[in-house]
C-alpha cells in the first residue's frame, strides 16, 4: 500500500461519510411506511407530552359520580341518570325531592322537609359531580320547601373513565410520557454502557478484550426478569430505577455490536493514522471509533426503545410497575385485561395508542436500516 | 468437536457459579422473608421455622451449605410448597414447559424462517406488507394481552377451546397457550429471516445460480436459505432457553402447570431455594442453548471453525 | 437434516404428556365437582397451612373433632358428643364408634393426642401452633420450655379423649374445628415422614382422600368409602383448580369449565350478575376486617384526633359501592358485626353523613394544630400490592386530599409490606387485614394489646384498654366478658387505633346446578355437603 493512498484515504472516508448520510437520509425519506410512522411517533409524543397541558382533567382527579363509565362524545352525566342524582343527594341530606327539572345545562329542583331547609343543605346538592352551583332562589311554606337552581356539570369523557373514577385519557397521556421516557431512558443508560464497554474492549483487545467479553458472556446466562424483579422489590418501584435496572441489563447487545465494529474499525488506515498522529487511545475512541458505529447503533437503538417499552409492560403485569397514581401504557393495559368482558376501554384505547407506537418504532427502525445499509443500493 | 464441546461445557461451571453466588445473596437482600405473611406468626413459631429451616444460621454457612448441597445435586426443600423439595417440583413442571415450549418453538422457527423468506421474495410487494404488519403485531402485543383476548374469543365467546388448563394435554389444550407463547418470537423470526434472506438473494453467488436459470425454489431452498439462516440462529439460542422454561404470562392466564411461574412466585414469596432452582436451571438452558447455536452456526456457515 | 428426529423427540414427550393427562381424565359414570380453589396450597400438612385455600382441601380430608355445617354452625365431625367440667377447664370427648382411616383402621384419641402434640412441638415449627394454646401447657410446649408429653390432652380409652384447658375458653368448641385441630395418622407419618401427605401415601379420615397432586394443575381427591358418613357423600370426585388469577378462574366458570371459583373480581359483580345470573354470583360478610392502621409512635398520628379525622374523611360507603360492589360493606367498628352474642362498639360519628364527617374533621385538624393554616400534613399510604388494595388506597388518598393532607401512595409485594410492619418499621398509614381463626372478638381485639408488638403495627398503647383485655381474660361469666370485651373495643374507636373500613365479604361463583352450597360468615363448604341437581 503506498504512502499516497493512506495519505488520501481519511478524506476519502470524510466525503464518503457525508454523502453516506445524505444518502441515507434520502433513502429514508423515500420509504413510506418509515415516514408516516415518524408522523404518527410525533403525534402520539405530541399528544402524551403536550396533552396534559390543554386537556382539562388530570390524570389523578377522580370523578367519584363516574367510576368506569363507558366512552361517549356525548358529556356526561346523561339526561336520564340525573333526577336518580338528585334524589340521592337530596336524601343524604334528608330532605325530600318534590320535583325536578333539568335542561341541558341548568336544573332546577323543589325540595322540602318537615322543618325549615337549612340553606347549608345546597353543599348536598353540589357533592355529586354532576351538579354545581346551586342556590336557593325561592323560599317558600316558611322555609319548609325551597326551590333550588344550579348548573349541570357536563364532564366529557371521550375514552371513559377507569375503575377508580379517573378520566382514561389524560392517564393515557400520562402513561405514554412515562413508557417512551422509560423508553428512551433505558435505552441511553444501555447506550452509554453499551457502546464504551464495546468500543474500550474492541479498541484495546488482547487479553482485556477477552475478558470483558467473558463478562459479557456470564452475563448473557443471568436471567435477567429475576434481577429486575429483585431489584424493584428490593428498592422500591421508583421510576427511574425501572428504566436504570431495564437499562443495565440491555447493553449487553450493543456492546457486542459496538466491539465487532471497533475491531473492524481498528484496521482501518484513518484509526491507525491517528494512532500515528499520537492521539491518545481514548481520544480515538472518542474521535473515530465511537463515530464510526453509529450506523448500526443508531438501527439497533430503534429496536431496543420497543423493547424496553415492551418490558416495561411485562413487569406492570407482574404488578411491579411504576406506582400509582402515575401509570405507563403497560400498566394501563395489565389493568385492563382484568376487566376486559365488562370494561373494555380500559382496554382497547390503552392498547390502541400501545400498539401504534411500537409498530411504528418497529418501522422506523426497519426504515434506517435499510437508509444506513451501504449494501443496499 | 467434541473437545470443543466439553471445553465449552466446562468454561460454563464457573458461569454458572457466579450466577448462583449472586442470585443467593441478592435474594437474601431482600427485605422480607419466606415466613412474613399477611397474618403475622408467634415470634416463638417462627424462631422455631427459622431454625428448622437454617435461617438462624450466618449467611456464608447458608451459602455454603447451599452449595454442597447443590454439588450434590440436592436443591433443597422449597419455603412454600412445603409438601415438595426444588427438584420434584422443577421435575413436575418441566415436562408441561418442554412439550408447550417445543410447540412454540416449532411454529415460531418454522413459521417465522417461511413467512420471512416468502415476504424476502416479494420484497417490497403488498404481500410482503401485509405479512411483516402482522408480523409486527406479534411483537407489539404483548402476550398478556393476546392470551386473555385468545381465550376469551375461543373460549367464552366461541367455546371451541376450553379457556384454561392442562385437561389431557391434548391439541385443544395446547393450541391457545402455543400460539400466545409463538406468536412475539415468530415475528422476530420472520423480520430476522426476511432481513439476512433479502441481503442474500442479493449476494453474487445467489445472482449467479438464477442467472443460470435454476428454479426460484431451488435456489431459495438450497442456496440461500443455508446463509440466511444464520442470523436467525443466533437468536435461537437465547429464545430457546425463554420459551423452553415456560412463560409466567402464558401459564397464569391459561392456568398451566410449568416452571415458567415459580421463578416468578419463588422471587416475591422469598422462597429462596426455589427461585436458586430456577435461576439455576434457566442458567443451565441458557449455557446450553448458546452452546447449540454455537454448533449450529459451524454446520451452517463453513467459514466458522471450532476455536 | 435431522427433522424428523426433531418431530419423533417432539411427539414422544407429547404422548408421554397426553398419558400423563389420560389418568386425570374423569370417566363419564362418576360424579365430579371442579372446584375453583382460589390459590395453590402451599401445603396440605395439617400442621403447616395457614390459608383459606389451603384449608378448603385439608377439610374436605381430614375431620376433626367439630366440624362447620353448611351455614358455618359448629356441628359434631369426629365426636359424637362431649361434656364439659363444672370449672369449665376439661372438656371429654366421646368419637364415633364408626369413624375410620382410610385404610381401614379405627379413628382414636390417641391419633388426637399425636396431633395435637405435632402441633405443639417447637421441632415442628407448626404455622398456627397458636390456635391449640388454650390447652394446658401448649404455650409453654411450643415455646420450647415444657415437654411435648405434658400437653392437657389424654386418651382415656380408643374412642374417649380428654382435653384440660390452661383456663376456661368460651369458644374451644369453635377452636377444634379448625384445622390446627385436625387428627393425622400417626402410623404414616413415622413410615413416610414429610413424605406422608402426598398421594399414594397419605391416609385420610375425612369424606375424602387425595389421589393426584400436580402443583398449580390440579389435586384430586376420590371418596373415602371408610367414611362413617359416605352414604351420605354425593360426590365421586373432587378437582381443585389452584389457578388463583381472578380473570381467568372467571373465564373458566363461564366456559363451564368449574363448578365452584372462590373469589371473583369484586368490581365486576353487577357484570357477572347480569351475565350469568344472580343466583350464580355469590357474596356475604365473612368475619373479616379490612383496616389502615396509623403509626401511633410519631406525628402526626401520636395525636387521636388526627387519627379520627382521616378515619372520619373516608367515604367508606364510596368504597363500599363503587370499588366493591357492595360486595365489602363499610365498616364502622374493628370487629365485624355477626358474633353471636356480642355486640361491635362502633364509632361514634358513624351516623353523620359523610359532608358533616368532613367538616368535624377538619374542626379537629384544626384543633390540633395541622392543616391549613397549621403544620402540613404528608401523609404516605403503604400497602400490598394487589389490585383492590390498589383502588382503595387511591380513592383515600383522594379523600384526604379533601381536609388538606398531601397524600403519596406505595405498594410492597406482600412479604415485604408485612415484613416491615412487623419488624416494627415506621410508617404513616399502612393496610391491613385480619380474619378471624374462630368467631371471638377476643381475636381481633387481641390485636390491639400494647404488648403484642408482632401484630400490633401500630403500636397503639392504652392502659384501660390493657386492662379491659387483661379482665376479660379471667372473667368466667360469658355476658360480663363480652361486656368487657365491648368496652374495650369502645376505647379502641374513641382512640381510633386505626381506621376499619370494610368488613370483608366472601365472593364465589357456584353453578347453579350444585345445590347445598350456602353463604356463612366462616367460609367454610365441605364438599361432603354438595351435590348436584
Amino acid at each position: 500500500m503506498s504512502e499516497m493512498t493512506q495519505a488520501l484515504s481519511e478524506p476519502t472516508v470524510a466525503v464518503h461519510g457525508t454523502s453516506l448520510w445524505a444518502m441515507a437520509r434520502h433513502r429514508f425519506v423515500r420509504n413510506k411506511a418509515a415516514m408516516a410512522s415518524l408522523v404518527v411517533l410525533i403525534v402520539v409524543a405530541v399528544f402524551s407530552f403536550g396533552g396534559t397541558w390543554v386537556y382539562p382533567h388530570k390524570y389523578d382527579q377522580i370523578f367519584s359520580s363516574y367510576v368506569a363509565v363507558p366512552p361517549s362524545l356525548d358529556p356526561y352525566p346523561l339526561e336520564d341518570t340525573l333526577e336518580q342524582v338528585m334524589q340521592t343527594a337530596v336524601e343524604r341530606a334528608r330532605l325530600r325531592l318534590d320535583s325536578f327539572d333539568a335542561d341541558g345545562t341548568s336544573y332546577t329542583a323543589r325540595i322540602s322537609s318537615d322543618k325549615p331547609v337549612d340553606p347549608r343543605a345546597t353543599r348536598y346538592l353540589d357533592r355529586p359531580d354532576e351538579f354545581e352551583g346551586a342556590e336557593i332562589v325561592s323560599t317558600l311554606d316558611d322555609g319548609k320547601t325551597v326551590e333550588v337552581r344550579g348548573n349541570i356539570n357536563g364532564q366529557y369523557f371521550p375514552f371513559g373513565t377507569d375503575r377508580n373514577g379517573r378520566d382514561l385519557l389524560p392517564r393515557i397521556m400520562v402513561g405514554g410520557q412515562v413508557s417512551i421516557t422509560v423508553g428512551l431512558l433505558a435505552t441511553f443508560v444501555s447506550l452509554i454502557i453499551g457502546v464504551t464497554y464495546g468500543a474500550v474492549s474492541g479498541y484495546v483487545g488482547g487479553r482485556v478484550d477477552n475478558v470483558m467479553m467473558r463478562f459479557v458472556e456470564i452475563l448473557y446466562s443471568l436471567p435477567f426478569m429475576f434481577f429486575v424483579i429483585m431489584l424493584v422489590v428490593f428498592f422500591g418501584r421508583h421510576f427511574v430505577l425501572i428504566f436504570a435496572a431495564i437499562g443495565a441489563i440491555e447493553w449487553l447487545d450493543m456492546a457486542r455490536i459496538v466491539r465487532g465494529q471497533t475491531l473492524s474499525l481498528k484496521r482501518r488506515e484513518f484509526v491507525e493514522a491517528a494512532h500515528a498522529m499520537g492521539l491518545s487511545n481514548w481520544q480515538i475512541i472518542r474521535r473515530h471509533v465511537i463515530p464510526n458505529t453509529i450506523g448500526p447503533v443508531v438501527v439497533f437503538v430503534t429496536v431496543l426503545v420497543p423493547k424496553v417499552i415492551l418490558l416495561e409492560s411485562f413487569l406492570s403485569f407482574l404488578g411491579l410497575g411504576v406506582q400509582e397514581p402515575m401509570t405507563s401504557w403497560g400498566s394501563l393495559i395489565a389493568e385492563g385485561t382484568t376487566g376486559m368482558q365488562a370494561v373494555p376501554w380500559l382496554l382497547i384505547y390503552p392498547a390502541a395508542f400501545f400498539v401504534v407506537t411500537l409498530f411504528a418504532l418497529n418501522f422506523i427502525g426497519d426504515g434506517l436500516r435499510d437508509a444506513l445499509d451501504p449494501k443496499d443500493r | 468437536m467434541i473437545r470443543f464441546v466439553l471445553r465449552r461445557l466446562m468454561s460454563a461451571l464457573p458461569t454458572i457459579f457466579i450466577v448462583v453466588t449472586l442470585s443467593f445473596f441478592l435474594m437474601r437482600v431482600a427485605p422480607g422473608g419466606p415466613f412474613n405473611l399477611e397474618r403475622p406468626l408467634e415470634p416463638q413459631v417462627l424462631e422455631s421455622l427459622k431454625r428448622a429451616f437454617l435461617l438462624d444460621r450466618p449467611l456464608i454457612v447458608q451459602y455454603g451449605h447451599y452449595l454442597w448441597n447443590l454439588l450434590h445435586g440436592d436443591l433443597g426443600p422449597s419455603f412454600i410448597y412445603r409438601d415438595f423439595t426444588v427438584a420434584e417440583l422443577i421435575a413436575k413442571s418441566l415436562p408441561y414447559s418442554l412439550t408447550l415450549g417445543a410447540w412454540a418453538l416449532l411454529v415460531a422457527v418454522f413459521g417465522g424462517i417461511a413467512i420471512g423468506s416468502y415476504a424476502a421474495l416479494k420484497q417490497n410487494s403488498f404481500v410482503d406488507y401485509a405479512v411483516m404488519s402482522v408480523a409486527s403485531f406479534g411483537i407489539t402485543v404483548p402476550n398478556f394481552v393476546l392470551a386473555p383476548i385468545l381465550s376469551f374469543v375461543f373460549a367464552v365467546v366461541l367455546r371451541w377451546l376450553p379457556a384454561g388448563g392442562w385437561g389431557d394435554g391434548g391439541p385443544a389444550n395446547l393450541l391457545l397457550p402455543v400460539i400466545s407463547l409463538a406468536l412475539p418470537q415468530l415475528a422476530v423470526f420472520a423480520r430476522i429471516t426476511r432481513g439476512s434472506m433479502i441481503e442474500t438473494l442479493r449476494a453474487d453467488h445467489i445472482r449467479t445460480a438464477r442467472a443460470y436459470g435454476l428454479p426460484t425454489r431451488v435456489v431459495v431452498i438450497v442456496h440461500a436459505m443455508r446463509a440466511a439462516l444464520v442470523p436467525a440462529v443466533s437468536y435461537l439460542g437465547p429464545v430457546a432457553a425463554a420459551v423452553l422454561t415456560g412463560s409466567v404470562v402464558v401459564e397464569t392466564v391459561y392456568a398451566l402447570p410449568g416452571v415458567g411461574r415459580y421463578f416468578v412466585l419463588g422471587a416475591l414469596n422469598r422462597d429462596y431455594t426455589l427461585v436458586m432452582g430456577t435461576v439455576v436451571l434457566i442458567s443451565v438452558f441458557i449455557v446450553v442453548f448458546n452452546l447449540i447455536v454455537d454448533i449450529l452456526y459451524a454446520v451452517l456457515d463453513p467459514r466458522v471453525r471450532y476455536e | 437434516m435431522n427433522t424428523p428426529r426433531v418431530f419423533r423427540a417432539l411427539s414422544a414427550t407429547l404422548i408421554a404428556g397426553s398419558m400423563l393427562a389420560v389418568l386425570a381424565t374423569p370417566s363419564l359414570a362418576e360424579v365430579v365437582i371442579r372446584r375453583g380453589n382460589g390459590g395453590e396450597p402451599q401445603t396440605l400438612d395439617q400442621a403447616h397451612i395457614s390459608i383459606d385455600v389451603e384449608g378448603f382441601i385439608v377439610r374436605d380430608m381430614f375431620e376433626g373433632l367439630t366440624i362447620f355445617d353448611p351455614h358455618g354452625k359448629v356441628i359434631p365431625g369426629v365426636a359424637e358428643s362431649w361434656t364439659l367440667s363444672d370449672d369449665g377447664t376439661v372438656y371429654t370427648f366421646k368419637l364415633r364408634a364408626d369413624a375410620n382411616w382410610s385404610d381401614g383402621k379405627p379413628v382414636t384419641a390417641d391419633d388426637f393426642v399425636f396431633a395435637y402434640r405435632r402441633m405443639e412441638d417447637p421441632k415442628e415449627a407448626a404455622e398456627y401452633a397458636s390456635i391449640l394454646y388454650p390447652i394446658k401447657n401448649a404455650e409453654a410446649i411450643n415455646g420450647g420450655k415444657a415437654e411435648v408429653d405434658t400437653l392437657g390432652v389424654k386418651a382415656i380409652d380408643p374412642k374417649t379423649l380428654e382435653i384440660t384447658l390452661e383456663r376456661p375458653t368460651p369458644y374451644f368448641i369453635e377452636l377444634l374445628a379448625h384445622y390446627a385441630a385436625l387428627p393425622v395418622p400417626s402410623w404414616t407419618i413415622e413410615k413416610f415422614g414429610g413424605e406422608w401427605i402426598k398421594p399414594g401415601n397419605i391416609v385420610c379420615n375425612g369424606a375424602f382422600c387425595m389421589t393426584e397432586n400436580v402443583p398449580n394443575d390440579h389435586i384430586t381427591a376420590v371418596k373415602n368409602d371408610k367414611y362413617w358418613d359416605a352414604a351420605n357423600v354425593k360426590i365421586d370426585k373432587i378437582i381443585y383448580n389452584p389457578s388463583e388469577d381472578q380473570a381467568t378462574t372467571e373465564r373458566m366458570f363461564e366456559a363451564g369449565e368449574l363448578d365452584l371459583v372462590y373469589n371473583f373480581q369484586t368490581d365486576q359483580m353487577k357484570f357477572l350478575e347480569d351475565k350469568l345470573g344472580k343466583d350464580q354470583v355469590l357474596a356475604f360478610s365473612d368475619l373479616a376486617s379490612y383496616y389502615y392502621v396509623f403509626d401511633n409512635r410519631k406525628p402526626p398520628f401520636d395525636d387521636a384526633r388526627v387519627r379520627q379525622a382521616f378515619s372520619m374523611a373516608v367515604d367508606r360507603e364510596f368504597l363500599s359501592e363503587k370499588i366493591f360492589s357492595n360486595t365489602q360493606m363499610p365498616a364502622y367498628s374493628f370487629v365485624p358485626p355477626g358474633i353471636p352474642g356480642y355486640e361491635s362498639a362502633t364509632v361514634s360519628w358513624a351516623d353523620l353523613d359523610q359532608l358533616d364527617r368532613e367538616d368535624k374533621a377538619k374542626e379537629l385538624l384544626k384543633e390540633a394544630g395541622y392543616g391549613e393554616g397549621g403544620k402540613p400534613l404528608k401523609i404516605d399510604i403503604r400497602f400490598n400490592t394487589n389490585e383492590n388494595h390498589k383502588k382503595v388506597a387511591t380513592a383515600i388518598a383522594d379523600m384526604w386530599k379533601a381536609i388538606g393532607a398531601e397524600v403519596t401512595i406505595q405498594n410492597l409485594d406482600v412479604k415485604s409490606h408485612y415484613a416491615y410492619l412487623q419488624e416494627g418499621g415506621a410508617f404513616d398509614v399502612a393496610r391491613a387485614g385480619w380474619t378471624a381463626d374462630y368467631s371471638d372478638p377476643e381475636n381481633f381485639l387481641n390485636l390491639l394489646v400494647s404488648t403484642n408488638t408482632t401484630f400490633n403495627y401500630g403500636h397503639w398503647k392504652n392502659e384501660k384498654f390493657d386492662e379491659l383485655m387483661k379482665a376479660s381474660y379471667e372473667e368466667r361469666d360469658a355476658a360480663k366478658r363480652m361486656q368487657l370485651l365491648h368496652d374495650a373495643e369502645r376505647i379502641a374507636m374513641d382512640e381510633q387505633a386505626l381506621a376499619p373500613l370494610m368488613v370483608h365479604a366472601s365472593t364465589w361463583l357456584v353453578s347453579n346446578k350444585v345445590q347445598g352450597f350456602a353463604p356463612n360468615p366462616s367460609n367454610e363448604h365441605l364438599t361432603k355437603f354438595l351435590s348436584f341437581k
